[in-house]
């Protein structure tokens, strides 16, 4: 295979989104402008130009035409995907993490930092699709989060829970209409980097720098399956079509420059879902891989590495005639 | 006469949805043309340069591989006649796009991609690496147990390992560590180097040519190959160097296994040769495998025909 190398962003990647079709490639980096690329061809259409930050995460709305986007500038952004014009700023007094629309788009998850003493919260704020002019800042709840950043956040089965990540290791679900924590588990023992919802949202996957990759149930937040591996995991993906994860790493950003690249582990591994065995690897990238993405039609994945570039790796037939 | 054979695999993916504009779901149809070979064969220069009694260009195929052959006639820019033969296969690709996509694909440019024209950009390439999907090779279990084996015999036994050379001191720290380091002889010569320089020492490396019995020079790599050569055939169209060795690595150790490959289609032709390196190991396995069933056919292996009677 011949990947797509993307080279629009200047730093570091930090999220990768694709739209529910696939043909639309969101990237996030902490240069301050996010980026929108044809998903097959990979040409570049066009930067959201806006934010004063890193930007940290985004999320697409079914229909493909808004984009909202999370920034370290303390506000999280609603833009017209086609014209990439900021139509609406939410403004927060710390700085912004993730961010998640919820299914059907009508509300979204925006997850803050801690910041001068004030502890991580999660805001869940209403979103109106339909008629942007009357769109509103305001916050429907404000759930006090737990110690440290929340640094992934989902929209559980029908919208009823929120499912978070964060830096104590701890996967939480909250009910999202007061607040209250329902499951916890604690079976990462490092920060969580990333958190993916499988197809049909009844699982997902979570990344950890404690060397592992593990699918929950998206219900009940037991942990079904883990994925050893012998790097710290910045992101993990479920493939939509065959019962494979990819999870990519590497070592943290700041040992990079003191080991080669073929000892700092950034290449891209493939992993048979059910039996936890480790099946290939996809190399290329000279940093550590921090945000992965599927193609929604399962025939390719994107990556982003720390050393700024985007990778489309098109999935040939040697991937397909594995068992 | 001027043969220029030119391999194009990448023009694989001019995909062209046809019909673009159409109400409901559906699915374009597109068309991709894998380029097998082009030959582009330039006349002698007596040829004239008129373009009007050049021959038809000419269509044929496809045979029955599929293979379709397009020979061309044209004049280049320094006014030879050229025939291009070009051998290509096509394929049918069917993709599916809504009419979401297609008007995605039709959106313009913003923010910092406004500034250049379509197709002018550079932040977008393809690699000019191919990049293979590296599959992790499953250690049996019983192996790696083997593997640590000598590690915790090691680590068991570790006292006896640790032996100072400055002071001799077993057990107590390296050499580099040695408290004595400074106590100990710098006078004395590297152990190694007491014997007469250019004296062989017992048991020390020999190169071939003067060993006994070497004829001087060194024997020739290419006899290698035509020694104890098998030829295998009526072989499946799948099968892969790797399925040989595991049929004949039983024997005894093989030193080369070469596959008949079409070049056009990227199929097995049906033979293949392996060598052996002792002749007996060689005989057990004709003996063997010669009628043997392998992928429903029935394996021919023979000693294969020494080269020149061959041609």
């Amino acid at each position: 295979m011949r990947p797509i190398l993307l080279k629009g962003h200047e730093r570091p990647l930090t999220f990768i989104r694709y739209n529910r079709e696939g043909d639309l490639l969101f990237t996030c980096a902490k240069d301050h402008h996010p980026t929108l690329w044809y998903g097959d061809t990979g040409e570049r259409v066009g930067t959201y130009v806006g934010h004063n930050g890193a930007v940290w995460t985004c999320d697409v709305s079914d229909d493909s035409s808004t984009l909202l986007t999370g920034s370290a500038d303390t506000t999280a952004k609603l833009w017209d995907a086609k014209t990439g014009e900021c139509y609406f700023t939410f403004t927060f007094d710390q700085p912004v993490r993730a961010v998640a629309l919820a299914h059907g788009g009508k509300r979204a998850a925006i997850t803050t930092d801690p910041f001068m003493g004030v502890p991580s919260a999660i805001h869940i704020v209403e979103i109106d699709l339909e008629d942007r002019s009357r769109q509103t800042a305001r916050v429907i709840r404000r759930i006090d989060g737990p110690q440290g950043r929340v640094t992934r956040v989902l929209w559980g089965p029908l919208n009823r829970t929120v499912i978070t990540g964060g830096e104590d290791g701890i996967i939480r679900s909250w009910d999202a209409e007061n607040g209250e924590v329902l499951k916890i588990s604690q079976e990462h023992s490092k920060q969580i980097q990333h958190l993916s919802m499988s197809e049909d949202g009844s699982h997902f996957i979570s990344a950890s720098l404690d060397k592992t990759a593990k699918v929950f149930d998206s219900e009940t937040l037991e942990c079904m399956k883990t994925y050893s591996a012998d790097r710290p995991v910045n992101a993990a993906i479920l493939s939509p079509i065959r019962d494979h994860i990819v999870l990519g790493g590497g070592q943290d950003a700041m040992s990079v420059t003191t080991t080669s690249s073929k000892a700092g582990k950034f290449d891209s591994k493939i992993y048979h879902k059910i039996f936890e065995e480790e099946i290939g690897g996809i190399r290329g990238h000279f940093g550590p891989i921090n945000a992965l993405a599927f193609n929604p039609d399962g025939r390719s994945f994107t990556s982003g590495g720390e050393d700024g570039y985007v990778r489309i790796h098109p999935l040939d037939n040697s991937y397909f005639e594995i068992p | 006469m001027a043969i220029k054979p030119r391999w194009d695999a990448i023009d694989a993916d001019t995909e062209r949805a046809v019909d673009a504009r159409r109400d409901a779901d559906d699915e374009a149809l597109s068309k991709t043309t894998e380029t097998l070979r082009s030959t582009k064969i330039a006349a002698a220069n007596g040829g004239s340069s008129d373009a009007s009694d050049l021959p038809a260009n000419e269509k044929l195929g496809p045979d029955e591989e599929g293979v379709m052959t397009s020979i061309t006639y044209q004049i280049n820019d320094a006014g030879v006649r050229t025939k291009t033969v070009k051998r290509y296969k096509e394929h049918e690709v069917v993709k599916k796009v809504t009419p979401g996509m297609l008007e995605r694909k039709t959106w313009e440019k913003f923010g910092d991609a406004k500034r250049y024209k379509p197709g002018d950009e550079s932040m977008t390439a393809v690699s000019l690496e191919e990049i293979f999907l590296e599959k992790t090779r499953v250690q049996p279990k019983s192996e790696l147990e083997k593997a640590s084996d000598p590690l915790a015999a090691m680590a068991s036994a570790q006292t006896s390992l640790l032996v100072c050379r400055t002071c001799g001191k077993k057990g107590d720290h390296w050499t580099s560590k040695c408290p004595y380091k400074d106590l100990a002889n710098d006078g004395s010569k590297p152990p190694d180097e007491d014997g007469a320089f250019g004296a062989r020492k017992p048991g020390g490396y020999v190169p071939p040519s003067m060993r006994a019995g070497a004829t001087g020079t060194g024997a020739s790599m290419d006899r290698r190959r035509d020694e104890n050569s098998i030829r295998v055939s009526n072989l499946s169209e799948d099968t892969r160097e790797q399925d040989l060795q595991e049929l004949f690595r039983p024997f005894g150790p093989v030193t080369r296994i070469y596959v008949a490959i079409n070049r056009d289609t990227g199929e097995a032709r049906g033979f293949a040769f392996v060598n052996m390196v002792n002749r007996e190991d060689g005989q057990r396995a004709i003996d063997k495998l010669d009628g043997y069933g392998y992928d429903n056919l029935i394996l021919r292996v023979e000693w294969a025909a020494p080269r020149e009677e061959r041609r």
